[in-house]
C-alpha cells in the first residue's frame, strides 16, 4: 500500500520531468524518419523501419531509464524531500522499492508509446505498398517486451548507485559504462577461454557472470530476418532479467538501509 | 507518575567529513528525558547538535554510540513512528503538490482510510489558516504558509509525540505566536512536544522543562525560570520635554543618557529604580514615551554560559 504511493507520486513526477518529453519525442522522429529512409532504399523497406525503430526504442528507452533512474533517489537526498517521508512508518526498502515501480511504470508506459509509433510507422509502409496491415510483423511486440525487461535492469543499475553516489554524473557514468560493458560479456567470456593462467581465467569468469548479460534481451536481428523467437527463450530470459534485478535491488536495499541522511 | 516518552542514554554523534575522515563530534553522551504531556524545549545555538539529536531519534541517522527509546521501543522501530509526527529543519516538501495533495500524500503513508482522511485535511487545514490555499501548490507558499502546512503534516496522523525542528524559525511575531498558541492547544489534548529553538522568549513562554545544547553537550536541564537567566541588562526609558535639572540628576545617579531630536534616552541599569526614576520624570512634567527592558540577546547568553563552563 504505502509502496504503491510512493510509486503512483514517483510516476506522477516523472511524466512532469521535460527530459521525458524530449526524449520521447526524438525517439519518435527517429522512427518517422526511418519511413523516409526506407522509402529511399530498394525492397526490404519493413526490414528496415524494425532496424531502426528497434534500436531508437532500444537506446531512447535506456537513456530515460538511466537520467530518470540516478535522480531517483540522489534528487530526494538533495532536496532533502527524503527526511520527512522516511520519518513516517515506512521501513527504508519500501520507499526504494515504491521509488523503483514508480519508474517502471513511467518506462513502460513510454515504451508502449514508442512501440505504437513504430507499428504505425509499419502499417503506413504496408498500407504504401497497398498491403494489408495484418503483413507487419508481430514479432516486434517480443522484441519491444525484451528491452522493456532490459530498461527494468538497467533502472535497477541506475537506482543502485543512486543510492550510495552524492554525483549524478558519476552514476550516469557508472550506469553507461555497466550497461555497454553488458553488451560485451560474450566478448569478455571468450577473452577469458583465450587466457593461460588459471586464477586470471577464474576472475574473468567470475566478471563474466557478475556482469549483466545485456546482449540475451536483444533479438533485434532475429526479427528483422524473421527468425522465430521461442515461447522458452521469452521465458527463460524473462527469468534471468528478474533473478538480476532482485539481486540489484537487495544490494541497493542494503546500502540505502545503512545510510546516514545528513 | 507520568510515563517517559522520550529517553536516550549516552547517545553520541560522530561525523567523519572530507576524505581524511577528520571527525566531528556533533553531540557527545546526551541523557535525556521527556515524559508524557510535556512540551520540552531543546535550545542551543547554530551548530550546537540540535537536528543531529532530532534526526537520531527520527532514524535518519544512526548513533555512533548509546541508546535512546521512544514511546518505549528502541529507536530503529519503524512502527512505533505511527505515533510520532514530525516537522524537519526547513520544510523541504514535493513543491508541485497543492496542500490538500500533499495532505493526502502523507496521510496514505500512514495507511488513512479515504472518508478519514478528507476529513482530517479539512480540519488541519483549518486549524494551521491554510483553508484558502488548499489548491495551491507549495512552490507559491511564503515561508511561514510552508512551516504551518509543515506542522499540519506533523499531525495528520494525531500522534502522541510531536517532534519539532525549529518550528518558529523564519516567522514573524504574529507567526511565532500562532505556532506557540498551537503547542499550547496540542499540551491539552494531552500530547507530548520536543521541539528545538535558539530562541530564548519562545522557550519562556511555553515550555514545561529546557534543555540546553552547546557544542554537543547537554549542559542544563530544568524548568526555564530556573535555568535560563537571561537577566534585564538595563531599563530603557524614552522620554521627551525633559527639563535639564532632572537629567543632571540622573546622570549623578549613573545613569546613561543620551539627547537625539528632542528625545532623550535614559538607561537604568536597575529595575528598582524605574518607579524613582519615573516619579521625577512625572513631576518635572516631563512625557514619558516608552519604558522597555533590554534582556541580554542570546549570543550574549551563550557566551555567558560558554564563559562559566570554561572557567
Ligand atoms: N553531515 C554532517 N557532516 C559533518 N558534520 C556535521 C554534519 N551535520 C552536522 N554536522 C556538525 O554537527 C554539529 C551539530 O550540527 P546540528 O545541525 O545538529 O546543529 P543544530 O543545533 O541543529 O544547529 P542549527 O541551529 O544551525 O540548526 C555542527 O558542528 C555541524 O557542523
Ligand atoms: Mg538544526
Amino acid at each position: 500500500m504505502r509502496i504503491l504511493v510512493i510509486a503512483i507520486n514517483t510516476f506522477k513526477e516523472a511524466i512532469r520531468d521535460k527530459i521525458l518529453y524530449n526524449l520521447l519525442f526524438f525517439a519518435l522522429l527517429m522512427i518517422g524518419t526511418s519511413l523516409l529512409l526506407a522509402t529511399l532504399t530498394v525492397g526490404e523497406q519493413s526490414k528496415i523501419i524494425i532496424d531502426i525503430g528497434l534500436a531508437s526504442i532500444n537506446i531512447f528507452g535506456v537513456l530515460i531509464a538511466i537520467f530518470l533512474g540516478i535522480g531517483l533517489i540522489s534528487k530526494e537526498i538533495e532536496k532533502r524531500t527524503i527526511y520527512n517521508i522516511l520519518s513516517k512508518p515506512m521501513p527504508r526498502y519500501q520507499f526504494l522499492i515504491g521509488k523503483y515501480i514508480g519508474l517502471l511504470l513511467t518506462i513502460a508506459v513510454n515504451t508502449t508509446i514508442m512501440g505504437i509509433g513504430l507499428y504505425i510507422v509499419l502499417a503506413i509502409n504496408e498500407l504504401q505498398w497497398g498491403h494489408s496491415i495484418l503483413n507487419v510483423n508481430p514479432d516486434i511486440w517480443k522484441a519491444i517486451y525484451l528491452i522493456l525487461i532490459e530498461l527494468m535492469v538497467v533502472t535497477a543499475i541506475a537506482l543502485m548507485f543512486s543510492t550510495f553516489s552524492s554525483s549524478s554524473s558519476l552514476s550516469a557514468i557508472f550506469t553507461i559504462a555497466l550497461y555497454i560493458i553488458g553488451h560485451l560479456t560474450e566478448d569478455i567470456r571468450l577473452i577469458g577461454e583465450k587466457l593461460q593462467s588459471v586464477t586470471l581465467k577464474g576472475v574473468i569468469n567470475l566478471i563474466y557472470y557478475l556482469l549483466p548479460n545485456l546482449d540475451n534481451f536483444n533479438v533485434k536481428g532475429r526479427v528483422v530476418y524473421g527468425i522465430e523467437i521461442s515461447p522458452i527463450y521469452l521465458s527463460l530470459v524473462t527469468l534471468y532479467g528478474l533473478f538480476y534485478i532482485s539481486i540489484v535491488l537487495l544490494l541497493s536495499g542494503m546500502i540505502f538501509q545503512k545510510r546516514d541522511f545528513k | 507518575m507520568h510515563p517517559t516518552v522520550i529517553k536516550t542514554e549516552n547517545l553520541t554523534k560522530v561525523f567523519k567529513i572530507g576524505f581524511r575522515g577528520r571527525r566531528v563530534t556533533a553531540l557527545r553522551n546526551l541523557n535525556l528525558e521527556v515524559k508524557e504531556g510535556e512540551i520540552f524545549g531543546f535550545l542551543g545555538p547554530n551548530g550546537a547538535g540540535k537536528t543531529t539529536t532530532i534526526k537520531m531519534l527520527i532514524g535518519l541517522i544512526y548513533p555512533t554510540n548509546g541508546k535512546a527509546w521512544i514511546l518505549g521501543r528502541e529507536l530503529g522501530d519503524v512502527e512505533i513512528k505511527k505515533r510520532i509526527g514530525f516537522l524537519p529543519e526547513q520544510p523541504y516538501f514535493y513543491d508541485y503538490l497543492s496542500s490538500k495533495e500533499f495532505l493526502k500524500f502523507y496521510g496514505q503513508l500512514f495507511g488513512l482510510e479515504r472518508d478519514e482522511l478528507k476529513e482530517r485535511i479539512d480540519t488541519l487545514l483549518t486549524m494551521v489558516g491554510l483553508k484558502d490555499a488548499a489548491d495551491l501548490q507549495l512552490r507559491k507558499f511564503s515561508k511561514g504558509m510552508l512551516q504551518r502546512i509543515g506542522i499540519a503534516q506533523a499531525l495528520i496522523n494525531h500522534p502522541d509525540l510531536i517532534i519539532l525542528d525549529e518550528p518558529m524559525s523564519g516567522l514573524d511575531p504574529i507567526g511565532r505566536k500562532e505556532i506557540r498558541d498551537l503547542i499550547l492547544r496540542l499540551k491539552e489534548e494531552g500530547k507530548t512536544i520536543f521541539f528545538s529553538t535558539h530562541i530564548i522568549p519562545d522557550v519562556e513562554m511555553v515550555c514545561d522543562r529546557v534543555g540546553i545544547l552547546m557544542k554537543g553537550e547537554l549542559v542544563n536541564v530544568g524548568k526555564p525560570t530556573e535555568i535560563i537567566d537571561a537577566k534585564i541588562k538595563y531599563i530603557e526609558i524614552i522620554v521627551s520635554d525633559i527639563n535639564q535639572e532632572i537629567l543632571i540628576h540622573g546622570k549623578a545617579m549613573g545613569f546613561t543618557i543620551c539627547e537625539t531630536g528632542g528625545q532623550v534616552s535614559i538607561k537604568l541599569p536597575d529595575e528598582n529604580q524605574l518607579d524613582f526614576m519615573l516619579e521625577m520624570i512625572r513631576s518635572g512634567k516631563g512625557r514619558i514615551v516608552s519604558v522597555v527592558p533590554q534582556r541580554e540577546t542570546l549570543e550574549e547568553f551563550f557566551l555567558k554560559k560558554t564563559g562559566e563552563r570554561i572557567s
